[in-house]
């Protein structure tokens, strides 16, 4: 098991270093420089020519990689142009917002998924199945945008139940019990929309994955031992039915990366999809690299934590 | 106490397709006696695993017809939770392909454990640990305390099958199912696993059901044979008789088709047409008559039924005094059943 770990965390490695090599480039691509936006047109080009040059802009695209892969491991990614302030400084406060947000996400989609996935896989074709499978078409037909925007409109707007905007009430004590009342609360209704529409894929697949198995040999050979069917159901089909879903978790991160692009500027909440998208529209591209390098490293943990699941609940992965 | 075992009466499993029902196993009858092989032998898709299931109770989605006697008791239709009282410890039943009738994901301790458990409540678990290994030698693993720790992906299929045996003998059943327990196997280990079903079978004299396609394994196992084919028994008697006077055509179409090694020019018997599909089968007359369409529609029944011949031997439908195999001559064969 540990000899899997450490051999999966060390394929990572060249992943994370491709990934910040083709960042850069697309990012190199675009037109402009750090410097295009600062520029004042009263400026004589030679100087912009020499601060060019001190700023390194002008070597090869590798060694300008490596000045700012050098830095970037350091916790340096670079100056904001848009709130003049260090990079890391503004992606950290956000990346805590969206981590809690996508932490919740993840805990409701599973809470609303598995039991689904269960009732609809176990009893396939009854009137319960349909209900279950009719919401998961319904899920995958629905843009995020729009029913979270609903979501928003209804339970936000019209009934008022829950805050509309931002992560937290003004005013609170960080750290005080109310103030992390106030964060939740400010959080539930954007993970509640991304959830139930991130949670339809994994509905279908544990209800497809539980229909496969109970065909399986070994479920007869189970029923042959005397084993009841709760105790089928429990013991032989669940765990096997939900390697896939394991496999799937990494994807799910990913998902939740993509929407939390819509989510965060839908409910105005601060996070880095929110940052991203902002940073975007105004050009702000030390912030874009750095988010797009973020989420990349996102989704490849996603994935190195589904492998290590698995290799946890399926023996067959495990590496000698 | 009775010898009988298991006796079936009347049997009929139907499936059903699209809104009609079809019979898989059509008016089966046939008796198990306690210390007897009884072979069930059958083409391919002829109701005998469909039987198999309908008496351990496993088929979901089946209705089944007719009674099933275990013991004097009727376990035909029980509600599941009265069969699993049953399943696992008076019958067990050994599957076809050892390869996935064992869950990935439980060692073979457990899974053996399992049945143990189920039935006996009080084992401790050491206990239990204790039994599943003398069972794991009782089935010949070579090392029983390793195995016990392993996954089924890291046995080969022989040693998956003598697990899969091993689970289904923990609790000393009466009636052990076997269904093509070794076709899944290549020749060698094969034979070691009959070997080990009829050790088991001397030890225990358990009433054995052995479903099988190979004649060869019929000869050297079986007390008594049971020929199946279309859902309905054709021929039932002892083994000496099936393969020393065979009288049903089919039975005979298929101890012709076995190669014979003295016969090295002469080409392979082989019965003509295929089986019919379940939405196909003739429901009338005999099933058998349009694979031997030289035989004179006169000859068979209208509504076939099983003649004793002789004392235990059975025989559907009065074509076989008629039968004869294209390449010998019709009077030839006339004289030898008469």
């Amino acid at each position: 098991m540990w000899k899997f770990t450490v051999r999966r965390i060390f394929v990572m490695i060249p992943q994370v270093i491709l990934l910040s090599v083709i960042i850069f480039i697309l990012a190199k691509m675009m037109p402009g420089d750090a410097l295009s936006g600062l520029i004042d047109p009263n400026i004589d080009p030679a100087t912009i020519e020499a601060k060019r040059e001190a700023l390194g802009l002008n070597n090869p695209w590798y060694v300008q990689y490596w000045d700012w892969i050098k830095n970037a491991v350091q916790g340096d990614l670079g100056q904001s142009f848009q709130f003049k302030m260090p990079v890391s400084e503004i992606i950290g406060q956000r990346l805590t917002n969206t981590f809690w947000l996508a932490l919740l996400t993840l805990i409701i989609t599973y809470l609303i998924a598995i039991p689904l996935g269960i009732t609809s896989g176990r009893f396939n074709d009854t009137w319960g199945d349909r209900l279950i499978t009719g919401y998961t078409y319904v899920g995958f037909g629905m843009p995020l945008f729009i029913f979270a925007l609903v979501m928003l409109w209804i339970f936000g707007f019209k009934l008022g139940w829950f805050p509309s905007g931002g992560s937290v009430k003004p005013g609170l004590d960080p750290g005080s019990f109310e103030y992390i009342v106030s964060k939740f609360k400010h959080m539930l209704l954007p993970a509640l929309s991304a959830a139930l529409i991130a949670t339809v894929g994994t509905v279908q697949y544990l209800r497809s994955e539980i229909i496969d198995i109970k065909q399986k040999d070994f479920i007869q050979t189970a029923r042959a031992k005397g084993a009841s069917e709760s105790r089928v159901y429990n013991r032989h089909i669940l765990r096997n039915s939900l390697l896939p879903i394991a496999a799937f978790f990494g994807y799910e991160i990913t998902g939740l990366i993509g929407g939390s692009i819509f989510i965060e500027n839908i409910f105005s909440y601060p996070g880095i999809g929110q940052l991203f998208l902002g940073s975007i529209n105004i050009r702000d591209y030390t912030v874009v690299t750095s988010c797009v390098l973020l989420f990349g490293i996102a989704a490849i943990l996603g994935s190195l934590l589904s492998d290590i699941i698995l290799s946890i609940v399926d023996p067959r992965i495990r590496i000698k | 106490m009775s010898k009988e075992l298991l006796k079936i009466e009347n049997l009929k499993t139907s499936f059903r397709i699209k809104d009609d029902y079809y019979a898989a196993v059509d008016d089966v009858s046939l008796t198990v006696n306690k210390n007897e092989l009884l072979a069930i032998v059958g083409e391919s898709g002829c109701g005998k695993s469909a039987l198999a299931f309908s008496i351990m109770g496993l088929h979901s989605r089946a209705t089944i017809e007719g009674n099933i006697l275990f013991k004097g008791k009727n376990i035909a239709n029980l509600p599941p939770n009265d069969m699993n009282k049953f399943r696992g410890k008076d019958m067990g039943m050994i599957f076809q392909d050892p390869l996935t009738a064992l869950n990935p994901l439980m060692i073979i301790g457990d899974q053996i454990g399992e049945t143990l458990l189920l039935h006996n409540k009080n084992l401790s678990v050491n206990g239990r640990k204790v039994k599943v290994i003398e069972l794991l030698k009782k089935v010949g693993i070579p090392r029983p305390e390793y195995t016990y720790n392993q996954f089924p992906h890291q046995l080969s299929g022989g040693m998956r099958q003598r697990v899969v045996i091993a689970m289904a003998i923990a609790n000393n059943p009466e009636l052990l199912i076997a269904d093509e327990p070794t076709t899944a196997l290549d020749v060698t280990i094969q034979s070691q696993i009959l070997d080990l079903i009829k050790v088991l079978k001397e030890d225990s004299h358990a009433g054995i059901i052995l479903i099988t396609h190979d004649l060869g394994v019929v000869a050297e196992m079986a007390d008594r044979v049971a020929v199946m084919y279309a859902g309905q028994i054709v021929e039932i008697a002892d083994v000496y008789t099936i393969f020393e006077n065979p009288l049903h055509p089919y039975t005979r179409s298929l101890l012709n088709s076995v190669p014979n090694s003295d016969e090295t020019n002469s080409r392979l018997h082989v019965i003509q047409g295929v089986v019919p599909s379940l939405q196909n089968l003739p429901r009338e007359g005999c099933r058998f008559s349009d694979r031997i369409p030289w035989v004179d529609s006169s000859f068979h029944e209208k509504n076939p039924v099983l003649h004793e011949v002789s004392p235990g031997h059975f025989v559907r439908c009065t074509c076989y005094k008629h039968f004869y195999f294209p390449h010998e001559s019709k009077e030839e064969k006339q004289n030898v059943i008469s």
